[in-house]
């Protein structure tokens, strides 16, 4: 993986905490303004998808291990919340910590199957393993095949809460997608992290350091698709439905799209990604097959000349981290 | 009539022909990934999106210039092929000296690009390619009646392999391929041209893909997204051979074509994931692949 910064021109500790802190608060202002000026759905979709990319970005920006099969954990997950939430009227706060641990032991799966290959493998590996999990739910009676769960009651949030006003889902979206944001934060600036940055590097010497560089592979692997599956489940709630569209690999593709438009490996590319994509998709729906076109030259674009992404572009240009 | 394992023998030949017929495809598109990989050392994921170009292609000449199946078998690779090589010198030569990842990126964003385009144009629904007139019909072999065309399909797949491996493995250029796939820059100093050689490397398995995509086009009907779903399983298919050989991806190919026709029949709910179930279980007992070298 391209180094994002020149060491020569890292910024100080307290530079660092500054630039972040500031771009949290911008972050958090532009959340707290956003549902008077924007549809709150729209903002809510953006949001999940933010916190997948975020946990998208974790594998990739920081083990530098490219996932093509996360639609898995994120459709899965979005599958599980539904039918406990629809079928046995599990109240939300429930119905989303049963996916989530859904998400996290097909994660450990699936992560264990794909470390054992390396390289461009390991992205073959996770596609048609996600491939499979898209046959079983077409084929699965419980997910209702083409036809999805559909009409999933958001419920109340701890009994109190009626997630069913858009205002109240919208703060509970936003309080789960910000806590998953700072855990990861927190997880990339761990002693952990930096082990799993040093992987990323370099491999063979993390090893030689006496690193068991599999295991921490598998931990941040699972890791990702514990919080891709809350994502998921999120999205369930806030649209009502769960679809096949959840678990086909263009959503793979999608989360991997807006982690590299926004910047792989910095810490708010994926969210200003997820945003810029999902806000794509929007406006440009009426154009069909175009926004196919379009999201493929992001990809050629981005990986030609915008190796960095947005927010790494910004970063770079104003040597702060970001 | 007769029965195998309770099975009427017409569903289980059938079947068979079918999963070979679909190894066909496998033994093509992996050999194409293979040779690729070898050279360039990316995976190229453009590789299902190019299929569907080769199918097109064959379409489209026939529609529109009146150039039929037997021409098409040769100019739509060559055509399709060219696009490859452009692909190459336009975008891939750039990416040699960064992580393999990027050029992963690369193909897959330019296999939505071609797919999306030609969504755009042709629609979703499949457009259907006649069966060459020397080929129509079939015969009845007594156990089962073998369709010519399905027949022809396994027999030119199975050549155009052998001929491939017969080029890398026992020609002077193959070894040069082969060498330069070992240490480019040594060949390199010897006086090889070897960007020219990984440019023509990149546009003969595209090539490859493309003739497959003709191939298929009177089996299948010619859609956008002919090719997609396929690439899936096919890299299931190459995880399981491993890339380190050609013969070990051209067998696994066929292999796995057989056992996905024979699940069809014995059980056929697991028809659509068995390769990936494979996938799964030779990952835990022979992480390499059955013909990799471990990495």
């Amino acid at each position: 993986m391209e180094r994002v910064l020149d060491p020569s021109v890292l910024p100080s500790r307290r530079e660092t905490g500054l630039s972040l802190g500031a771009a949290f608060a911008v972050m958090l202002a532009v959340f707290v303004v956003g549902p008077f000026v924007l549809y709150p759905v729209f903002l809510m979709k953006a949001l999940c998808f933010a916190l997948f990319a975020c946990a998208f970005n974790l594998l990739i920006g920081y083990v530098g291990l490219a996932s093509f099969g996360h639609a898995m954990f994120f459709g899965w997950a979005s599958y599980v919340a539904a039918y406990a939430a629809k079928s046995w009227g599990w109240p939300p706060e429930l119905a989303i910590i049963a996916a989530t641990a859904a998400a996290a032991v097909l994660g450990l799966v699936a992560g264990g199957l794909a470390i054992r290959r390396q390289g461009i493998y390991f992205a073959m590996i996770t596609l048609a393993l996600s491939q499979m999990m898209y046959f079983y739910a077409l084929q699965a009676k419980f997910t209702g095949g083409e036809d999805g769960i559909q009409g999933v009651p958001r419920g109340h949030l701890f009994g109190l809460f009626d997630l069913s006003r858009e205002m109240t889902m919208y703060v509970f979206v936003l309080v789960v997608v910000l806590a998953g944001f700072l855990l990861i934060y927190r997880i990339i600036n761990s002693p952990f992290g930096e082990v799993l940055k040093a992987i990323r590097e370099n491999e063979q010497r993390a090893i030689s350091l006496g690193y068991n560089t599999e295991r921490y592979k598998l931990v941040a692997f699972v890791l990702s698709a514990t919080l891709a599956g809350l994502a998921g489940s999120l999205n369930a709630l806030v649209f009502q439905l769960a679809s096949l569209t959840d678990v086909h690999w263009t959503m793979s593709g999608d989360v991997l799209l807006m982690t590299l438009l926004g910047g792989l490996g910095t810490v708010f590319g994926p969210v200003v990604g997820a945003f810029v994509v999902i806000g794509m998709q929007n406006y440009l729906a009426p154009f069909g097959q175009w926004v196919l076109v379009i999201q493929g030259t992001i990809f050629v674009v981005c990986v030609l000349v915008f190796r960095r992404g947005i927010v790494g572009e910004l970063a770079h240009a104003l040597r702060v981290r970001l | 009539m007769f029965e195998i394992f309770g099975i009427p023998s017409q569903a289980l030949f059938g079947q068979l022909l079918l999963g070979l017929i679909n190894g066909s495809f496998y033994a093509l598109l992996s050999l194409g990934l293979a040779v690729i990989f070898g050279m360039l050392n990316i995976i190229n994921f453009t590789h299902g999106a190019q299929y569907m170009m080769g199918a097109f292609a064959a379409y489209l000449l026939l529609h529109h210039i009146g150039i039929g199946y037997w021409q098409a078998l040769v100019v739509a690779p060559i055509v399709v092929g060219a696009t490859g090589v452009v692909i190459e010198r336009l975008f891939l030569q750039h990416l040699r000296k960064l992580d393999p990842l990027y050029g992963l990126l690369l193909t897959f964003g330019l296999g939505l690009v071609i797919e999306g385009l030609f969504r755009n144009y042709y629609g979703s629904s499949g457009l259907p390619y006649q069966v060459p007139q020397a080929l129509q019909g079939g015969r009845n072999l007594g156990f089962m009646f073998l369709p010519n065309y399905r027949a022809w399909v396994i027999v030119l797949s199975f050549s155009v392999c052998f001929a491939t491996w017969f080029a890398i493995e026992r020609t002077r250029l193959g070894s040069y391929l082969r060498a330069a796939t070992e240490n480019p820059v040594l060949v390199r100093a010897f006086g090889i041209n070897v960007p020219r050689m990984v440019t023509l490397t990149y546009g003969f398995g595209v090539g490859l893909a493309a003739l497959a995509g003709v191939m298929a086009a009177p089996i299948y009907n010619v859609s956008p997204q002919m090719g997609s779903d396929l690439i899936i399983v096919v890299f299931a298919v190459v995880v399981i051979g491993g890339m380190g050989s050609i013969m070990g991806a051209i067998l696994t190919g066929f292999a796995l074509g057989i056992v996905e026709g024979l699940t069809k029949v014995f059980y056929p709910e697991a028809s659509n994931t068995v390769i990936f179930v494979i996938m799964a279980i030779v990952l835990l007992i022979r992480p390499a692949g059955l013909f990799g070298r471990s990495a």
